[in-house]
């Protein structure tokens, strides 16, 4: 997903490669759900450029799409996110997620 | 269902979080005899953790004396500069000394997974119980709306306890459950930075000749003015066979500007000053965090009915330019809150008055007595003329006072900084109003 994005190939290393240094252990619920409906009349979309894992994707439709898969659970988009219901935010399930090898 | 009719909770204390704040609570309150769980939602200590890269000792000699004997240290910090940067321009001050290189030691740079490790297998050592990959999903709570515990994800994992220690970083759902952040004024995203890093491999021989260092010493480098229009700064920390770059941005000024923060990383590592630091080097984790940047009066209420709260989670991250510290802040808080735990359990009293203590303590000690004194300073550094005019202003007046262009005369440092004012659109009452504050701060 993250190959598609916009912000790809932009600092040196490609986002994708970018990414691969990181562990993920993936849960196979989502801990981040994304109310996609909400985000059709959002114009700020600061999810899209905030989020350090541009896990964020504005689609053709106007709406957005969301892989929680490579998410650093950091918090920043919660935080950004004006529209209510757009966003529903937890932790993954305890040992999944992110696994930083020396953060 | 009134106190005295609860059944015996499973623990004495129950510490959420096994980051620097919750190990030195989990540490302080099985020394002092309590029964501890330590609940980690990452598969180790230090799995969902990242900082820019450095821990201060000083408080680490009341918690654990000898530390600088045991702990996993990447190498002593013994140079320590401040660079200001325009595009095309820094002004370092650069300052070194062989006594950080010595017992009892300044600072240190260490990864935060064999930091937070080390740390909790102390509190393992003394008698706490660490429950890794657990996820607490909520309060529990009686029906005085007293804290009795917590809510995992675990099949039957609720954990009943005397006192709950949120330790749980910067996002803190269990502070913000039990209603700490209600006083707090505006947007948490108005006190909260993002941190993003990348750890680039080097050989151990080209960081000590790039960075002028021997044997364990190592640099600590705090940038500002690399950040263009977002508030925010910039690090470059020396490890033993790695560097850790990274910009620090504020989370408002981040969803104003369209940037993206990997490409603000990016200029900072192009920047003529920087780049020729990490030439050749090799990414080997690209990290991300968000970092509680408010100071003083961003703090929730520390202290509920049955329930104490340390660290990120509390908002103790000192962001004072070139002051930058956490963990060291995250430990003292942890200490405190593991002893107010003893002394109110002692005492039969776990009720939030019995629990005064812990908010003494820190008033007392350096985390709320810094924070306090330095209250306005998060608000100086992140202020527009910090962060787009001085830095300017400052290399203006250090390229004309190094400029030689005779047989034109000298001229002299009034002239020079009144003219580097005018061009970078500051007023002399700004600065003088601004140099007060940071003197009434930091004097």
């Amino acid at each position: 997903m993250t190959q598609s994005s916009p912000h790809a190939h932009r600092a040196g290393v490609s986002f994708e490669d970018r990414m691969a240094t990181v562990d993920f252990r993936v849960a196979e619920r989502a801990h981040i759900v994304v109310d996609t409906s909400v985000c059709l009349s959002c114009e700020l979309r600061s999810c899209v450029h905030a989020c350090p894992a541009a896990l964020f994707v504005p689609t053709d439709d106007g709406g957005i799409l969301f892989n929680y898969e490579q998410c650093f659970e950091c918090g920043t988009c919660y935080q950004v996110c004006d529209a209510p219901g757009a966003l529903s935010w937890t932790y993954p399930e305890g040992g999944h997620g992110v696994a930083f090898r020396q953060g | 269902m009134p106190p005295e009719t609860n059944p015996v909770p499973a623990f004495d204390v129950v510490v959420v979080g096994a980051g620097p704040a919750g190990s030195a609570a989990a540490l302080e309150a099985a020394r002092a005899g309590l029964s501890v769980a330590l609940l980690e939602r990452g598969p180790y200590p230090g799995a969902k953790n990242v900082y820019g890269g450095v821990v201060y000792g000083r408080i680490l000699d009341e918690l654990v004396p000898g530390w600088w004997e045991h702990m996993p240290v990447q190498r002593w910090v013994t140079r320590r500069s401040t660079m200001l940067l325009t595009d095309s321009q820094a002004l370092t001050v650069d300052f070194r000394t062989e006594d950080w290189g010595r017992p009892p030691y300044n600072g240190a740079t260490a990864f935060r997974a064999e930091l937070d490790g080390w740390l909790a297998s102390l509190a393992e050592a003394a008698g706490a119980v660490l429950v890794p990959s657990t996820t607490v999903t909520g309060l529990l709570r009686d029906a005085a709306g007293r804290v009795t515990g917590v809510r995992t994800d675990r099949p039957g994992g609720d954990l009943t306890a005397r006192i709950v220690i949120a330790c749980d970083g910067v996002n803190s759902f269990l502070a913000k459950e039990a209603g700490l952040f209600a006083q707090v004024p505006g947007k948490q995203a108005e006190h909260t930075s993002l941190g993003v890093k990348e750890t680039l491999a080097l050989p151990r021989k080209v960081i000590e000749e790039r960075f002028g260092l021997t044997g364990r010493h190592g640099q600590d480098i705090e940038v500002l003015g690399c950040t263009g229009d977002i508030p925010g700064g910039g690090f470059l920390y020396t490890n033993l066979e790695s560097v850790s770059v990274g910009v620090v941005l504020s989370v408002v000024g981040l969803a104003a500007s369209g940037e993206r923060p990997e490409a603000v990383l990016a200029g900072l590592k192009e920047h003529p000053a920087i780049a020729p630091l990490l030439r050749g080097a090799e990414l080997k984790e690209y990290s991300a965090h968000l970092i509680p940047e408010g100071g003083y009066d961003s703090m929730p209420e520390l202290v509920t009915d049955g329930m104490l709260v340390a660290g990120d989670a509390a908002a103790m991250c000192l962001a004072a330019g070139i002051w930058l510290e956490g963990v060291n802040y995250a430990l003292g808080a942890g200490m405190y809150a593991g002893r107010s735990a003893a002394v109110a359990i002692a005492a039969g009293d776990t009720s939030r008055a019995g629990l005064t203590g812990y908010r003494r303590m820190l008033e007392e000690s350096f985390v709320l007595a810094d924070h306090r004194r330095l209250r306005r300073v998060p608000g100086l550094v992140f202020s527009e003329r910090v962060q787009q005019s001085y830095p300017g202003l400052l290399c203006d007046v250090a390229q004309g006072f190094f400029t030689v262009d005779n047989p034109r005369p000298k001229p002299g440092l009034r002239r020079l900084l009144s003219g580097a004012a005018r061009r970078r659109g500051v007023r002399l009452r700004h600065l003088l109003s601004d140099a007060f504050t940071g003197t009434r701060s930091f004097g």
